[in-house]
């Protein structure tokens, strides 16, 4: 029978279930057939803190959802278009995100009178009628799945967890998903457990058929690939694409990579990653806390390393005494803050922007650092590359603002050629740099580069360029220690004055506005990027005019900056904080900003963002 | 590059030609009170470091903070004054990351037992290439005499008027018992004693910890005095060598024994016979007569104190399995191409 196909152009699809229900693999494989088919996409992975919270409940609901299309996004969705519930709590804890006439597709099986219970239904959802505003396909995940692989040699349990190959099958089917890397994917998974790998893929072909033979879908989804640049394509997460960045920047500075960290969620990723790429001459080192991780980063930095330390919020309250003595010693340091949602413990899976004034003044003293944000998950390569020079250039920490979105969510990369990466030199100090008033030659560790204002890097083993330094203030040029109310007055101020003019070496900000009359701008930084561009398309589609802007470094701010803050009526600062960027911009700038805010662990809705928009439109 | 006599020194280019103890005086005036025992432990290693024979530039000394963490600034090498505790972890970066340089860490009790502690311990675990010099007075110098932990129960300081409640740390113990690989104790006055360590240690491949007995003339003044007095000093203190039997006193005619209940003792020697006199064994795998002999002294009256090295082992340092590991990878695999690792193993092409 052959079914009808209908062409779509963009779908949102959300796969719900049990924390031990496979969710995120399956999203995974799901995300991985779409980018190769060549449909942008965008994912927001979404589960809980605890690793398997009580099977069934609300707590342990873990989420994947994914936006692909036929032409370019920018955010993984406001709403899904189609929710797969494996469960009663899967069901409950996203019902409210679903449009009316939304597809639902429910896993039967899990829908007993104990699991509804287990979520507070006092009746069957699928069998009374609180679900009639959607298109609901009731499909018996499980026994069927059991069903398919009887003769298998696998255990009952072992067949009931392939549930989620089965229901990954129906959905390639439905919206017509290739197999081959899924298939590829499962035999290379399982390869030490034959009998587990053929009954995942019989279980995923079974789920397949089944569309194609049910009378439950009766049509097929199409979706065509987007125009994109022509190129190579990979698809890739924020953390594994901070990574790449931070070994691209060792070999585009000649400098070897050395991390030093303490595992944090979002950030351990990167720790994981880097852990792999050995044969870069990478070394990685987990350290008994994050005071450890960063202490080694600048004792590696201090021998001539490009040094990193990656953490979370937690973590970086924690670093900020080694922070302000990397400020002291002038040495380049990364520091990689993946925020997640605070204080404190707070909201390790989720995401948040709460992190930019702690990475700004979060140290005792004058302690300047430079800050860059990324603004998308493949973005986190070339902020990571663009930060190691800076810091390499400068001799100063650098933050790398990521966060818990940037860092899982995932979308289509165009690889970049690797020849074409900007290189950057340590320009280690060699020799002598000063002549003493007797004639000798000297090195003095605090003589600045008059350009750059950044002091020498003299490593050890370089001879003749023995010297301390050290965290107690150091006297202007030769570098000794020195009380002197003058001389600190005048380091205070040397060593802000070199972190603003690092601003000489950042590109203008642009600003997007194809009408070229809006009077609203609409600026951001981080990980709000794709939220904001895709509220700012809704608003000009509906007619209005709208300028965007997004801030990638933070500290300095581009030149430029207060000149396109002038140019605007008004200025809206989303942010998912309390207004962190409007405070900065505030003081220093001395405008009006209108500031939008939200802390839920999530990322912006664009058709929220838009409705933002409209209404300061509206009010003009 | 070449080598010099210390094995584990292998990969630190030699010095030019022969240095002094001069070449490692920097220009800086030293500024500890007149008649701290930090100055004798300066003139001590600035007089033995031209005995490593390795390059001057190559040799780093990091610090914490205290007193004694202002060492570095009086050395003409590449030095490094850090923050409170955690002079192990940033020297565990550049050591880890740099095989030809000597790392020297210099902190005090303070910063070492107290804030620094957990640096510390996992430092001795991991066995990187680091030589600890733990400067103890048992008290804080440069916060102005707040009792340490490694301060007797009881201490009258300004922090504790009525006497600190809290137990002491024994230094070498704790080492023992976090893994280390080579632990030893000396004294600041007994410049001897002191530069036999330093060689002992330097010679020794991953962590050393060498605490040294410290006077702090101004705020805990003659604590070690036992020790160094004259009268009191051999009757007081044992010196454990390698392969001797552990003997001590005046007429040496106190001696380590094991008791029937199997714990050790110190006995006279003619109550016992010198059969029954331990030997003591530096490079022993169990660290438990190194430990036993750690135990022995009182904390307060300081009787029976052992100095010497308790513990010599072999045991990979952390920086040389990190380079094996880096090595033999990039073997397996082939040295990293950077374009073949954007790529990936899953991609697509538009045209
Ligand atoms: C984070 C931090 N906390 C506290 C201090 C204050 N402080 C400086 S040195 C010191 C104790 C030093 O004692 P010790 O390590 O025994 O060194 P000593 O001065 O006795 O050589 C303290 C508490 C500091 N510098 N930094
Ligand atoms: S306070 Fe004590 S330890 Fe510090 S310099 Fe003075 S005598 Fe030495
Ligand atoms: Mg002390």
């Amino acid at each position: 029978m052959a079914k009808q196909v209908v062409k779509l152009s963009k779908v949102v699809i959300r796969f719900a279930g049990d924390s031990g229900d496979g969710m995120q693999l399956t999203g995974d494989r799901f995300t991985s057939e779409t980018a190769g088919l060549g449909n942008d996409l965008s994912t927001l992975p979404d589960f809980p803190a605890e690793i398997r919270a009580p099977a069934g409940t609300l707590p342990g609901v873990s989420a994947f959802q994914l936006h692909f299309a036929d032409h370019d996004i920018m955010t993984p969705g406001d709403a899904p278009n189609v929710l797969v519930a494996m469960n009663p709590a899967a069901l409950k804890a996203n019902l409210k995100d679903l449009p009316r006439g939304a597809d639902l597709i429910v896993n039967t099986d899990e829908f007993t009178k104990r699991n509804l219970e287990k979520v507070g239904y006092s009746s069957n959802p699928i069998e009374d009628d609180s679900l009639d505003a959607y298109n609901v396909h009731a499909v018996a995940l499980t026994s069927m799945t059991v069903e398919a692989l009887k003769g298998f040699a696998v255990s009952k349990k072992d067949a009931e967890r392939a549930k989620n190959m089965y229901a990954l099958g129906l959905l390639c089917w439905l919206y017509n998903r290739p197999s081959q890397g899924t298939l590829d994917f499962l035999r290379s998974k399982f390869a030490s457990k034959p009998d587990i790998m053929n009954a995942n893929i019989a279980a995923y072909e079974a789920g397949w058929s089944f569309g194609e033979t049910t009378e439950a879908f009766s049509v097929q989804y199409e979706i065509a690939p987007a125009t994109m640049p022509a190129g190579l394509y990979r698809n890739i997460t924020g953390n594994p694409a901070l990574s790449l960045g931070l070994i691209a920047a060792s070999e585009l500075s000649g400098l070897p990579l050395f991390l030093g960290s303490y595992p944090i969620t979002p950030a351990s990723d990167i720790l994981h990653e880097l852990s792999k790429h050995k044969n870069f001459g990478v070394m990685t080192f987990q350290a008994e806390d994050e005071i450890a991780g960063i202490g080694a980063a600048l004792g590696a930095a201090y021998g001539g390393a490009l040094a990193v330390t990656t953490t979370s919020g937690p973590g970086v309250a924690l670093k900020s005494e080694a922070i302000g003595l990397a400020v002291s010693l002038e040495l380049p340091l990364l520091i990689v803050d993946v925020q997640r949602g605070g204080p404190s413990t707070g909201l390790p899976t989720k995401t948040e922007q709460s992190d930019l004034l702690q990475a700004m003044f979060g140290r005792n003293g004058e302690a300047p650092v430079a800050i860059v944000a990324p603004q998308s998950p493949s973005d986190c390569f070339f902020a990571a590359i663009e930060a190691a020079r800076i810091a390499v250039e400068y001799r100063t920490p650098v933050f790398i603002l990521s966060d818990g979105y940037l860092a899982n969510g995932s979308e289509p990369w165009l690889v970049p050629d690797a020849s074409t990466l900007p290189t950057f030199e340590p320009n280690f100090a060699t020799g002598p740099n000063h002549t003493a008033a007797d004639g000798t030659e000297e090195f003095w560790p605090y003589l600045r580069d008059p350009e750059t204002l950044a002091r020498p890097w003299a490593i050890p083993g370089t001879k003749g360029l023995e010297h301390r330094i050290g965290g107690i203030e150091k006297a202007d040029g030769i570098g000794t220690i020195s009380y002197d109310p003058d001389n600190h007055d005048k380091m205070v101020r040397l060593r802000q004055a070199k972190i603003d003019a690092i601003a000489r070496t950042i590109p203008d900000i642009k600003v997007d506005d194809p009408s070229g009359e809006a009077g609203v701008l609409i600026l951001g930084w981080g990980s709000t990027f794709g939220p904001i561009g895709a509220a700012c398309r809704l608003v000009r589609t509906a007619g209005a005019n709208v300028a965007q802007a997004h801030i990638r470094h933070l500290n300095p701010f581009p030149s430029n900056l207060a000149e396109i803050l002038r140019g605007y009526d008004k200025v809206i600062v989303p942010e998912m904080n309390l207004g962190q960027l409007a405070l900065l911009l505030r003081a220093k700038y001395l405008v009006d900003i209108i500031s939008y805010n939200q802390v839920r662990g999530m990322p912006f809705k664009s058709d929220e963002l838009a409705g933002v928009i409209t209404d300061v439109l509206e009010s003009l | 590059m070449t080598t010099n006599t210390f094995p584990a020194l292998s990969l630190v280019p030699k010095a030019d030609g022969p240095q002094s103890a001069k070449d490692f005086k920097s220009d800086q005036e030293v500024r500890w009170c007149p008649g701290c025992g930090d100055y004798a432990i300066l003139s001590a290693v600035q007089s033995f470091l031209p005995d490593l024979g390795v390059a001057r530039e190559n040799i780093v000394f990091v610090s914490g903070i205290g007193c004694s963490s202002r060492f570095p600034y009086y050395l003409d090498t590449f030095g490094l004054h850090s923050i409170h505790g955690r002079a192990p972890a940033i020297a565990t970066g550049l050591a880890s990351s740099r095989p030809d340089l000597s790392v020297w860490v210099i902190t005090g009790d303070g910063d070492a037992l107290s804030i620094g502690g957990n640096h510390l311990i996992h430092a001795l675990r991991r066995n990187v290439n680091l030589k600890i010099l733990l400067f103890n007075n048992r008290i804080y110098g440069l916060t102005k005499g707040q009792y340490s932990p490694t301060s007797e129960q009881g201490k009258i300081t300004k922090s504790t008027p009525e006497g600190s409640l809290d137990y002491s740390f024994n230094p070498v113990s704790l080492a023992l018992g976090a893994e280390a690989t080579f632990v030893a104790r000396t004294i600041d006055s007994d410049r001897k004693h002191l530069t036999e360590v330093l060689t002992a240690a330097a010679a020794h491949e991953g962590t050393a910890l060498i605490e040294i007995y410290q006077n702090c003339n101004i705020f805990n003044d003659g604590a070690w005095e036992p020790l160094k007095d004259s009268d009191t000093r051999d009757d007081t203190m044992m010196r454990l060598v390698h392969g001797q039997p552990i003997r001590f006193g005046k007429d040496m005619q106190f001696g380590v024994t094991r008791a029937v209940e199997g714990h050790i003792k110190v006995v006279e020697v003619s109550s016992v016979g010198e059969e029954a006199i331990l030997r003591h064994d530096a490079h022993a795998k169990d660290p438990g007569l190194a430990f036993a002999l750690s135990r022995l002294a009182n904390p307060r009256t300081l009787q029976n104190t052992p100095i010497g090295v308790f513990r010599d082992v072999e045991r990979p340092s952390y920086d040389r399995l990190l380079r094996e590991q880096v090595a033999s990878v990039t073997e397996k695999k082939g040295k990293g191409d950077l374009q073949s690792l954007l790529n990936g193993n899953d991609t697509w092409n538009v045209s």
